[in-house]
């Protein structure tokens, strides 16, 4: 029995345990600490007795006792202990109904609650993750998560949600879990290479989390979430350089690409292409698709990734779709063509404001061979951007297109050879 | 998103904090930790110092190829931090809420600037 093997057990288990309570008593908060407290007696003692036959059933029992005990204490603490058989129901049978996973993640995403805890509280609640496990994958302290759960739990009591009744509201509610897995996704997609040593892998969380989604209310658009999620991780492995900067898609190293995610991410967007309502994740997924089949950059189909973005920005416009649709246009009908397209874009100030359309000018102007007009660009696309990785790589970008120093400076270093023998700028020379 | 909400002094509001009586500068102090509670309340809070007077502090300084420590701030700088929060709000419009009941901020002495995150979509 490994250790391993437990805490897998303990995470599948825990959500519809959580469910069950919470179905049962209501009260989120003493629900959850109840399961916690259940959870570590398992963590004690399954290692050493083994896992129980039915380890849902357990868990569920043993919670169901702590929940009981909370209530008598806080009884006995008012001297009210006569009303403790009326507060705590019989505990039920073991029967878990597999639809509990889905109604805890619509009770952690309800509309009431702000992005950010329901965010933590799917985490934690769905997630099975710890706060501090939480806080150190969000580069923040314990207490901001701990505080971030404990107000969504008590924004949950205040409002009285009835996990039982929540059912019917599923196909409203599924776009804002879509949302909030969608985000933790990204969240764990674009963290930096440095600095990740004892974080959870929140991509991992994520693509385990749409699983678990797709396995009970299969859609177009939670599968076209899982695929895009898959096909997006698969070229994980090839996005960061050495320095940390960011490697475009055109430049990755093809065969570092994590090939069985990508073979599961196609057949999940062939499986969903054919719904008779296409939504925004079918869309973007079919798009990364194209991408992660083509061998070569080269080889990658433009006009039909151009087609699919003119379709996404008809479901869901916004400056990145439409910066999307133009690089396909560039790469359909050549970068003279692209800027065109782009000046006209740029009439929404919201595009023309956007760190990337100077980085998607830049790119179309280098290939044009305005070098100077194209460095300008990437500079000030840089300047702009808010992510690390992305202003080392425009950076890059634009120092290749710096102006290569005369034959007669020669004997004196550059800036890059400086920096790379290590001689810092109190030794520069006088310029004269 | 992280940002950093950064507060200046200069000789003004050395001079203007100086005048103030006993109960301006206790408002002053209370309109700091109320701001800190709300935003720790909130979920959004990571660290917020204030920083010793600069006359506290050292500079590093290379000289004949070696680093020596000096005292004090560069003298020809006129303003200098004073303190600083780091929250991690959903908008740059949410940190500039918090940033405003900062007392300095009448005195043009604010600034919220956005941290540079590892966050970034495939190009």
């Amino acid at each position: 029995m490994s250790v391993a093997d437990v805490e897998r057990t303990l995470r599948q288990c825990a959500p519809r345990v959580l469910a069950q309570l919470i179905r049962q008593f209501g009260d989120f908060d003493r629900c959850e600490d109840a399961v916690q407290e259940a959870l570590l007696d398992a963590h004690l003692q399954w290692p050493t007795r083994g896992i129980p036959a039915s380890p849902g059933g357990w868990l569920t029992r043993v919670a169901q006792r702590r929940w009981i005990e909370s209530v008598r204490q806080d009884a006995a603490r008012r001297a009210r202990e006569h009303k403790v058989a009326v507060l705590a129901p019989d505990p039920p049978g073991e029967a878990v109904g597999a639809d509990d996973t889905l109604s805890l993640l619509m009770l952690c995403c309800h509309p009431a609650l702000t992005r950010a805890s329901q965010v933590a509280l799917t985490l934690r609640a769905v997630g099975g993750l710890t706060t501090p496990e939480i806080a150190r994958a969000f580069l923040v302290p314990e207490p901001t998560i701990g505080q971030r759960i404990s107000r969504a739990k008590r924004t949950i009591a205040v409002i009285g949600v009835n996990l039982a009744e929540s059912g019917d509201e599923w196909p409203d509610r599924c776009a804002s879990v879509l949302t909030v897995l969608y985000l933790i996704f990204n969240e764990g997609y674009t963290a930096s290479s440095g600095s990740t040593l004892h974080r959870v892998d929140l991509s991992e969380e994520a693509i385990r989390l749409a699983r678990q989604l797709h396995d009970r209310a299969p859609s177009g658009e939670v599968t076209g979430l899982l695929a895009l999620m898959l096909l997006t991780d698969a070229r994980r492995p090839a996005r960061t350089a050495e320095d940390g900067g960011l490697v475009p898609l055109g430049e990755q190293d093809r065969t570092l690409w994590d090939h069985h995610r990508i073979v599961e991410g196609l057949a999940l967007v062939r499986s969903t292409l054919t719904d008779q309502t296409l939504g925004p994740f079918q869309v973007q997924a079919a798009i990364a698709a194209l991408h992660d089949e083509a061998p070569t950059p080269e080889e990658t189909d433009w006009p039909q990734i151009l087609v699919l973005y003119r379709l996404l920005e008809h479901l869901a416009p916004g400056p990145m779709v439409t910066l999307g649709r133009v690089v396909a246009h560039a790469e359909t009908h050549g970068p003279a063509s692209g800027i065109v397209e782009l000046d006209r874009a740029s009439t929404d100030t919201s595009l023309a404001q956007h760190h990337r359309t100077h980085a998607v000018r830049g790119h179309l102007l280098e290939r044009l061979g305005h070098k100077e007009q194209a460095r300008i660009e990437y500079e000030s696309a840089a300047r702009m951007t808010l992510s690390g990785p992305e202003q080392r790589y425009l950076l890059a970008r634009a120092q290749r297109l710096r102006p290569r120093p005369a034959s007669s400076d020669s004997d004196r270093f550059s800036a890059t050879e400086r920096h790379r023998r290590g001689v810092g700028p109190h030794d520069e020379r006088s310029t004269g | 998103m992280k940002y950093v909400i950064l507060i200046s002094h200069n000789a003004q509001a050395r001079e203007t904090w100086a005048s103030f009586t006993e109960a301006e500068r206790a408002a002053g102090y209370r309109a700091h930790t109320d701001l800190l509670d709300s935003i720790a309340e909130a979920g959004e809070l990571v660290i917020a110092e204030a920083l010793a007077d600069p006359s506290q502090g050292r500079r590093l300084q290379p000289r004949d190829g070696q680093l020596a420590a000096v005292d004090g701030p560069f003298p020809e700088v006129k303003e200098h931090l004073a303190g600083f929060y780091l929250v991690d709000t959903d908008s740059i419009e949410d940190a500039l809420a918090y940033a405003a009941k900062i007392p300095e901020a009448a005195y043009g002495l604010v600034e919220v600037r956005p941290v540079l995150g590892g966050g970034s979509e495939d190009m």
